[in-house]
């Protein structure tokens, strides 16, 4: 049903008229009727099916279409400046957070997702080759797996998020991890000794205060108010108060100055210990550790937001495709569908060791 | 189907209304992306000293991402303009950016103090 | 429906089929038209429409300060906030940034450069009808307990506040991508769309305007959209980026909204210099003086608009270092500013000037915009600034700008491309009585607020000192001055459309492409593509009045 391949520039033959696929007409009157009243016919276009009534050659038309989605690009350039602003400031700022924070999130999982992306934009960039040859099937065919890509990544985005709403892992108010830092499997792989540490501590300050209870149980309103005392761990400001006899915080900074730098380094970089271990009273969260998630959030969310939107674009591409649209006379749309596409890769390509992988 | 008798088009020309990218590079260029991926990865299970690792980790993203840009987006044969466009967009958020971050770095005292008179406490 | 015959299309008559008015009938063919001039009609009148409901809002501000305390009835405090909150919503988001490059830009733009269209005509199409959908959220805001942060939406009062934010915010944020779209049409316009001969420094200047502020347009925008967006999902989410409660930093959201902010104030005057640059020339029968550095004084004010956005800030809690930086950027804007009104002086000097409407908002637009810009200086001065921040000084300084600099042009412009747009000839003498009326109350409603602000007076209070009573009385009266103005040059204008076309081709003697069709132009602009020898303000010598037409032709050799 395609023979879409001539090499011959002839344009009846490249955008499918010589064997048009049934409901094949009808796009193309739709580009027809751009002008309202009818003048689109009207111009010698005849031979371009695709050329609207305003441009003279296919040629202008392309380069008007490609220059409009680069200022597209551009915005959108912009448009993610302000999240990575804000990024940087509170990185500059506050590194322990994101230090804290990134054991929270699987490499692996960020790993996957970026090779997947990668894959989908050779895939997008191959598409733009297939359509500027009229390549038919071989163009179906790209689309196809690069749309197959960006629902792999879902997913892959679906059980992270998943895992951080089980996790507690989450923005303001919502943030209450189920797990501290040196119960986390990430933290303890890599820093043995300072997990171990820090769980000799904790064993320390929590001693003879109730175990901590499942976050479910304290989120209404009502239990918080009956023990406040319960909960442990909250950790800055259970720790605040200190009534605890000053022996524990003796035996917990005896144990500090024990410890060599290598291990306590992890555990001051992550705001878990003071600098300072006179200071040091015990273990706690650095206090702004739910910025890093609200940052988290909205970023990938965001960025999620344009995948789909790729998405819904790629399927409006593929209809196009399969009714033979394209050929070397006519394959903007491919060519801008991609661009935009390449720039959803290029945003995750930063966002991807911004997130997942601190030091 | 129709596609094998495609001539053989690997050689980069231009076909029509802009230039076509031959296989072989799209499929190179995936190839060092991927690669620069692993090594991103890779990369930080070693100290590189204070700032050392973003530094390095950032170097890396934006080779992978010109790589992205110059031959996925055909920057490389494509009209300057678009390129020019794309650096002033970066330089403009380079600017944004520094002169945010530069002035949070003065008044981060304040916002400080604020935190430590008014802690944040969960609901 | 219209026939084309794109061959020849001897003299431009104004036609009663084939002109862009009347091709088509029904309110579809305007609600879902892909032609620039209806689209350009159509924000034309959406933006009047909001300009009346805006000035609505300020009158009852300034009708409330009449006395200190409570003035009207049923008026409280509260409401007195959420009013000038809508007042500057609206007249920034919807008024003022669409005004001149989406309503009259749309119409002439094209049409000046000799295109049959702009770029994408469908984004044009959806540009509108996204703003459309910005305005309802807007007036959504109004329904539902009317936001009453001021126009800044600044954090932390923004997230705490009971009143509908949301709304407001999201309504701006959808009205970002409108003014996005028309601003992206236009560059590829402007890039892709010229005719044969029509080389970049043979564009007329409004064009060069809109290219500017296209620029900003693309480049800024997207910024305050995304603060906007984070505003939103701060509010409903609570992720503490700007919230200090949660940690977070309201002066962040400062730097955010001011990056666009800023430059969004070039947005609003850059394209009025452009209609001003084809005011004066017209008017004074001789080219403009200068092209080559108003042009590209233009593009200089664009860049240098990105970087200024902290002189916003002086008193917020920015550090000194940046705000020196800021300053020192924001006197260098003076310079290409001061180039543009240095150059329109010297076109009119010994020109034949003729003082119709569109000349009078010039002229008028010269005097109060030379007032607002140089105040302005008075504040990039952070000594000073600290003094005045917060003020009336502030408010006069940037109404003088903004109500004085872009209003005054955008009436200008209406007024010299009416004839041109609706085909009508406006009543000349209503024009001149409103153009008067409109200076004398922009000056007695703005001058006494900046002796205000000097001795003291706060800006947004509902209440005030006994001894600002008399200036604040004068302001009041300079303000209905100033709607009694627009009132009578609204009837002025809106009374031609009842008439039967009468405008002739080019009215004024204008060189420009836009005068060489038809009044109003046929659907297609031009019958074929023109061909442009020479540069735009080049050849008035070359045309004579015609008695019997009432309008300007090619001289006969």
């Amino acid at each position: 049903m395609t023979d879409t391949t001539s090499e011959t520039q002839s344009n009846s033959e490249t955008n499918g008229h010589s064997a048009p696929p049934p409901g094949d007409h009808e796009p193309h009157e739709k580009a027809e009727a751009h002008a309202p009243n009818g003048h689109g016919g009207g111009h010698g276009h005849g031979q371009y099916p695709h050329l609207a009534h305003h441009f003279d050659s296919p040629q202008q038309q392309f380069d008007a279409g490609k220059l409009g989605i680069w200022l597209f690009l551009f915005q959108e350039v912009l448009f993610f400046a302000g999240l990575f602003c804000a990024y940087t400031v509170y990185r500059a700022q506050n590194p322990e957070i994101f230090v804290y924070a990134h054991y929270h999130l699987d490499t692996t999982m960020g790993a996957i997702n970026t090779c997947v992306l990668l894959v989908s934009s050779l895939t997008a960039a191959w598409a733009v080759r297939n359509a500027q040859l009229g390549e038919k099937n071989k163009l179906v065919l790209n689309i196809s797996i690069t749309i197959l890509c960006a629902f792999v990544f879902l997913g892959v985005k679906y059980k992270e998020y998943a895992h951080k709403v089980h996790e507690g892992t989450l923005w303001g108010h919502h943030f209450n991890p189920e797990h501290e830092l040196w119960e986390l499997d990430s933290f303890k792989t890599k820093h043995p000794e300072s997990a171990e540490l820090a769980e000799k501590i904790a064993a320390i300050q929590f001693e003879g205060l109730p175990k901590r209870e499942h976050r479910g149980e304290h989120e209404g309103s009502g239990a918080e108010a009956k023990a406040p005392a319960a909960k442990p761990a909250a950790l800055p400001t259970a720790m605040a108060g200190a009534t605890d006899s000053d022996t524990k915080v003796r035996r917990i900074q005896s144990l500090l100055f024990q410890a060599s730098d290598e291990t306590l380094h992890p555990l001051v970089a992550a705001g878990i210990i003071k600098h300072d271990i006179l200071a040091t009273t015990g273990l706690e969260r650095p206090a702004k550790a739910h910025i890093f998630f609200g940052i988290y959030f909205f970023m990938t969310g965001l960025h999620g937001v344009h995948v789909v939107a790729g998405i819904i674009v790629w399927v409006w591409m593929l209809v196009k495709a399969k009714r033979g649209q394209f050929g070397p006379n006519y394959f903007g749309p491919i060519d801008y569908a991609a661009l935009y596409w390449h720039l959803v890769d290029l945003v995750w390509i930063y966002l991807f060791p911004l997130l997942y992988l601190i030091h | 189907m129709a596609d094998s008798k495609a001539p053989p088009h690997d050689a980069p020309h231009d076909h029509g209304l802009a230039h076509t990218t031959p296989v072989w590079l799209l499929i190179t260029i995936l190839l060092a992306l991927l690669f620069f991926t692993v090594l991103t990865v890779a990369v930080t299970s070693f100290d590189l000293g204070a700032q050392g690792n973003l530094v390095v980790a950032m170097v890396i993203a934006t080779i992978k991402a010109g790589l992205v840009a110059t031959f996925f987006m055909h920057l490389a044969w494509d009209k300057r303009f678009h390129a020019i466009g794309l650096a002033a967009g970066v330089l403009f958020f380079i600017l944004f950016l520094s002169m945010v971050v530069a002035d949070r770095g003065e008044y981060q005292i304040d916002i400080d103090r604020h935190g430590e008179k008014y802690p944040f406490k969960m609901k | 429906m219209a026939t084309t015959t794109t061959t020849d299309f001897v003299s431009p008559e104004p036609s009663t089929t084939d002109n862009y008015l009347h091709n088509e009938k029904g309110i579809l063919s305007w609600l879902l038209t892909l032609d620039h001039k209806r689209i350009g009609v159509m924000y034309l009148f959406s933006v009047l429409a909001s300009f009346a409901l805006g000035g609505t809002f300020a009158l009852l501000i300034r009708a409330e300060l009449w006395t200190p305390g409570p003035t009207l009835p049923g008026v409280t405090a509260d409401m007195y906030n959420q009013f000038f909150t809508l007042h500057g919503a609206i007249m920034v988001f919807l008024v003022i940034i669409p005004g001149i490059p989406a309503a009259l830009g749309n119409i002439i733009l094209p049409l000046q450069l000799g295109a049959k269209d702009v770029a994408f005509p469908r984004l044009n199409l959806m540009s509108y009808h996204v703003w459309i959908l910005g305005a309802c959220f807007m007036l959504l805001s109004l329904v539902l307990g009317a936001a009453d942060t001021g126009w800044t939406f600044y954090t932390p009062y923004s997230t705490m506040t009971e009143t509908a934010v949301i709304p407001a915010a999201f309504g701006a944020f959808v009205l970002g991508f409108s003014s996005i779209f028309t601003g992206l049409n236009f560059i590829v316009t402007i890039h892709k769309l010229r005719p044969k001969g029509m080389t970049w420094f043979r564009m007329p200047l409004f064009v060069w305007a809109l290219y500017s502020t296209a620029l900003i347009q693309v480049l800024a925008t997207p910024v305050i959209a995304i603060t906007l967006l984070m505003l939103i999902v701060e509010r409903t989410f609570g992720i503490g980026i700007f919230d200090p409660a949660l940690g977070g930093d309201p002066v962040l959201f400062e730097h955010f909204f001011w990056f666009y902010s800023h430059p969004a104030v070039y947005i609003m005057i850059v394209p009025a210099f452009g209609v001003i640059s084809e005011i004066i020339p017209v008017f004074s029968r001789k080219p403009i003086f200068g092209y080559k550095f108003i042009a590209l004084s233009s593009v200089a004010i664009a860049i240098l608009g990105f970087l200024v956005w902290g002189h916003h800030m002086f008193t917020s809690g920015q550090s000194v270092l940046a705000g020196t930086i800021f300053s020192a950027i924001t006197f260098l804007i003076a310079i290409p500013t001061a180039i543009k009104t240095f150059n329109w002086i010297s076109t009119m000097y010994k020109g034949r000037i003729h003082l119709e409407t569109p000349m009078l908002y010039a002229l008028a637009f010269l005097w109060v915009f030379t007032i607002g810009g140089v105040t302005g200086m008075f504040l990039a001065v952070m000594s000073v600034d600290v003094h005045l921040h917060d003020t009336y000084f502030v408010v006069a300084h940037f109404h003088y700008v903004m109500m004085g600099g872009s209003i005054t042009a955008f009436l200008g412009g209406l007024h010299y491309w009416w004839p041109k747009a609706f085909g009508r000839m406006y009543n000349e003498k209503i024009g001149r009585i409103g153009a008067l009326i409109v200076f004398v109350g922009l000056n007695l409603t703005f001058f006494p607020q900046f002796i205000l602000g000097s001795r003291g007076m706060p800006r947004r209070y509902y209440n005030y000192l006994v001894e600002f009573q008399g200036l604040h009385q004068l302001s009041t009266i300079g303000a209905f001055t100033l709607g009694l103005g627009f009132l009578l040059t609204a009837y002025g204008l809106l009374s031609s459309l009842r008439k039967k076309f009468d405008a002739p081709a080019n009215p004024w003697g204008a060189t420009t492409l836009e005068w060489q069709t038809a009044s109003p132009p046929p659907y297609y602009n031009f019958a074929t593509p023109p061909e442009v020898t020479q540069g735009p303000y080049d050849g008035y010598e070359n045309l004579e009045y015609d008695e019997k037409i009432r309008g300007y032709v090619p001289t006969k050799a």
